[in-house]
């Protein structure tokens, strides 16, 4: 039996061939809403969202199956019918976000530290190479160690080595009850107690601070949530404006991320004393994700500087391109990871057609 | 090399006595072993039916001494075989002929635990539970358990991506590990992931996860560690139906909860668990399923009463809720014994690891009912009901000419059968040198030449564990040829594209 599904990949493998045998540059792009992100894109434009629709659901064996084209909200929709959700609560950035773009794009929400990332999700995907093969590694099952895993080294490839056609992702149940409480605390309070919160068996499901206010979310049993609260303190803050509050973090619409000051995204470990930087700061992630609004005079140098002291890395998350091209938005490797990297990018594509450059300039 | 003696490395184009002279510059003394009488014990792992006697065994006790092993081995092209405990069920750590063993064994100190941050660095010959014992004092533990936790190592967890029995809830090995700090094949340092919850480019942590030493050689992990529920409170409930059983978990599932573990045995698994670990199964049941609730007291209460209303409405014919904590662990004690119950009560068992949704369950276990008529071969099961990993334990008697044979072919058929549900032929035990076969049901040629080329991305010449894992592609011709020549079943995965 034959879709309409099979006549566009069969359509979209001989573009692929034919870019390979050209070996032009294809620009992989959903609805764009994550455009701004990473080195700046080229290449022709290849638009996924033909490729839309659930391929498969079963709630019970906490699975869903889709193609790259589907737009995120509507997966969403469709799980939290069923009582389930993406528990990495994915930044959508833009109405039209599609699923491939959030495995591709590997960005995560409010809900990472507790929950886990993308690619903890992500079981298994269908790639179209630069042949134009079909590829699947993974699967629909929880657990598959059969052949090295392929398919959450996708997440967060941003395009760089090949076409996630479709993808199986772990899927979670909505919790029954949550609960968000404020605090008016400065900086280095508020990652002390999240990190002692951190080592205790709290149902913390989110955090963030800025501008001296700590807002923390519990989710999960009733019981453990009205229990937590208890223990925590802090001010009750009310479900409507808790839920503006997290998606206002999750989509940057927060007051934080407003203006055109470069953004930078500094990832250290939750331990890591306050960052002694200069511009304003927002901190997710149980103090893991540090948001930093630079202003340009900011080298990257003191930024990246600073965050690999605590062990972590600095991203450029949104700047204009020249800044981009100045600094580089991501962490530079060492040179043993950058040699493997640019080996694995060969192995996967070695016409070199998929979102050249995105990820770091030389590949 | 492969079951069948092949191999693609040539035979060995180094100077064995000039290897020896080398690496006997840079190992102290009795870290190198060459006798066949010392050799002996390395000649497999927990797969003991496949054996090999290697070149060499090094056993270094610090990353230098393993960087140093690396370089003179790669100047010769000498395979290299990473061991830790051996536990592995896939022949993983089996030797090469011509290769050289190096054991992780030595490399075993709890390198720093940070309670505050919730993480701990070690070595990779650290050992499971000794990670959990450490982390006791901070009320933290590492949350993958395999069954095998007294015995197997860090390194190993993290090359296998071993699971446990509480990982539908807290996740795999890849989902507790931050950072993996290893040596390339040419003994280049090299750190996978850091101190933070992610990493720039790929992510070659995940990659690393499940690798079975085929890519790096793991000198130092960063495990995330998890703070101690309160409590917890096991339920034991028996089923005179497997079906109602497997119906019983998806409904808990479909309920809105996800158990802290959620493990099912069938009949011949109890049989043989009870008599030895006395963990107060029911002999009358058809089987029996293990469902755990973590927490806080009232989070317990509340999730314990949902899930033994589930399991009644399922058709549970008894329920018992562990009182206690020595009677949680008794409950568990049965299920964590289930692999030596059965060496109790068979000569020799092999045991099988495919995982399939969970929906197909009903139609897997009547599939090995028949087998076991067919090849005259016991069976008992025992399955991570919650993620679908089910461990068939096929019993036979290697003495008996021909019934390792028959025992092979039986799990190769379990294996392809899960292929065709929908599943993998591996969940959490690795392809080793075990399933190699079987990877040719599961991927097509254009997708193992992807892992052949990931494989040279990382270790050009093929060094590092040789032979395993990743079929090559004349092997799969040749499995390809003799199915369709049977006339075999077509084990195309459902639902493709
Ligand atoms: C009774 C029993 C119960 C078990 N229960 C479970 C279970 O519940 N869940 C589960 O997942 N598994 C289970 N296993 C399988 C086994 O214990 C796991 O696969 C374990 O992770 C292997 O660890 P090890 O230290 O013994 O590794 P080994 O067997 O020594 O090696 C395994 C693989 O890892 C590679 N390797 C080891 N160390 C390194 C290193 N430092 N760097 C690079 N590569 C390395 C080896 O080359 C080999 O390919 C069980 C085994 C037994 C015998």
């Amino acid at each position: 039996m034959r879709g309409l599904g099979d006549a566009c990949l069969e359509r979209w493998a001989d573009r692929l061939r034919a870019a390979s045998a050209g070996q032009t540059p294809l620009r992989l792009c959903g609805s764009g809403s994550k455009d701004f992100y990473g080195q700046s894109p080229c290449g022709e434009i290849f638009d996924t969202r033909e490729y839309a629709g659930i391929v498969a659901y079963e709630p019970t064996e906490l699975v869903v199956t889709a193609r790259c084209g589907t737009p995120l909200a509507r997966l969403e929709e469709i799980l939290a019918e069923k009582g389930q959700s993406l528990a990495f609560e994915p930044p959508h950035f833009g109405a039209g976000a599609t699923v491939g773009g959030c495995v591709a794009s590997g960005l995560a929400g409010p809900r990472r530290a507790q929950a886990g990332a993308v690619r903890d999700f992500v079981l298994g995907v269908k790639i179209l190479n630069g042949q134009g093969e079909l590829l699947n590694f993974g699967g629909q099952v929880m657990k598959n160690v059969a052949g090295y895993d392929v398919s959450r080294l996708m997440a967060g490839s941003l395009g760089t080595l090949g076409l996630i056609a479709e993808v199986s992702l772990k899927v979670l149940p909505v919790a029954v009850a949550e609960q968000t409480v404020c605090f008016e605390l400065t900086q280095d309070k508020a990652l002390d107690l999240l990190n002692r919160w951190g080592g205790q068996p709290l149902p913390v499901s989110a955090s963030a601070w800025s501008e001296d206010v700590l807002h923390v979310r519990l989710s999960g049993a009733a019981a453990a949530v009205s229990a937590a609260s208890r223990t925590l303190g802090g001010q009750r803050v009310d479900h409507e404006d808790a839920y503006v509050f997290w998606r206002g973090i999750r989509e940057q619409q927060h007051v934080f991320f407003a203006g055109e000051v470069p953004l930078w995204r500094i990832s250290v470990p939750s331990t890591s004393a306050v960052l002694a930087l200069p511009g304003a700061q927002l901190i997710e992630w149980g103090g893991a994700l540090r948001w930093m609004r630079g202003p340009d005079a900011v080298a990257d140098r003191a930024v990246r500087r600073a965050a690999e002291q605590g062990g972590g890395h600095a991203t450029l998350f949104r700047a204009e391109q020249t800044l981009k091209a100045e600094y580089g938005v991501f962490q530079p490797l060492s040179a043993p990871l950058a040699r493997i990297h640019r080996q694995l990018k060969h192995a996967f594509d070695p016409q070199g057609i998929f979102n050249p450059g995105r990820m770091y300039p030389e590949f | 090399m492969g079951i069948d003696g092949s191999s693609a490395l040539p035979g060995p184009v180094f100077d064995k006595d000039d290897l020896l002279a080398q690496l006997g510059k840079v190992l102290p003394e009795g870290c190198l072993l060459v006798d066949e009488e010392d050799l002996r014990p390395y000649e497999c792992d927990g797969m003991t039916a496949y054996r090999q006697l290697p070149l060499i065994v090094a056993l270094p006790d610090s990353e230098a001494q393993a960087q140093a092993i690396l370089r003179i081995c790669h100047a010769r092209k000498v395979p290299i075989v990473p061991r830790g405990a051996a536990t592995g069920l896939s022949g993983g750590a089996m030797p090469h002929r011509h290769g050289l063993v190096l054991s992780l064994a030595k490399l075993k100190k709890i390198v720093n635990l940070d309670p505050v941050a919730r993480t701990a660095v070690v070595q990779p010959g650290v050992r499971n539970l000794a990670i959990s014992e450490a982390a006791a004092a901070h009320a933290l533990y590492y949350a993958p358990d395999p069954s095998s936790q007294i015995a197997c190592t860090i390194g190993g967890n993290v090359s296998e991506n071993s699971g446990g029995v509480h990982c539908l809830k807290y996740g795999l090995t890849v989902h507790n590990v931050l950072r993996v700090r290893g040596l390339t094949i040419e003994g280049e340092i090299v750190e996978f992931g850091n101190a933070a919850l992610d990493a720039p480019g790929y992510d070659l942590l995940a990659l690393i996860n499940g690798s079975e030493g085929m890519l790096a050689l793991i000198t130092e992990i960063t495990v995330k560690l998890t703070p101690k529920p309160e409590l917890a409170q096991v339920v034991l409930a028996s089923f005179d139906d497997v079906t109602k059983a497997g119906d019983a978990v998806a409904n808990i599932i479909a309920a809105g909860i996800i158990p802290a573990g959620l493990e099912m045995m069938d009949r011949k698994a109890i049989h043989a668990v009870e008599p030895f670990v006395n963990a107060g199964y029911d002999l009358g049941a058809e089987a029996i399923l293990l469902c755990e609730s973590d927490g806080t007291p009232e989070e317990v209460d509340e999730e314990m009463a949902r899930m033994t209303g589930v399991l009644k409405e399922s058709g549970a014919s008894g329920i018992r809720v562990s009182q206690n904590e020595t009677e949680r662990l008794k409950f568990w004690a049965g299920r964590k014994a289930a692999f030596p119950a059965i060496g109790r009560i068979s000569p020799d068992y092999l045991c099988m690891d495919g995982t399939i949704p969970r929906k197909n369950l009903a139609r897997m276990l009547k599939a090995i009912a028949e087998m076991e008529q067919r090849y005259g071969l016991r069976c008992a099961n025992v399955f991570h009901a919650g993620d679908g990993n089910l461990h068939p334990l096929i019993m036979y008697d290697a003495n008996v000419p021909g019934q390792l044979d028959l025992a092979t072919a039986f799990g190769g058929e379990i294996l392809e059968l899960s292929v065709e549900l929908g599943g993998s032929i591996t969940g959490e035990h690795g392809v080793g040198i075990e399933k190699i076969v079987q990877m040719c049901a599961q991927f097509s040629p254009a997708e193992l030449e992807v892992f052949h080329a990931l494989k040279r991305a990382f270790d050009s010449d093929g060094l590092f564990n040789p032979d395993k894992a990743i079929p090559t592609a004349a092997r799969c011709r040749e499995y390809r040829l003799i199915r369709d020549s049977a006339g075999g079943a077509d084990h195309s995965a459902p639902g493709g594209a």
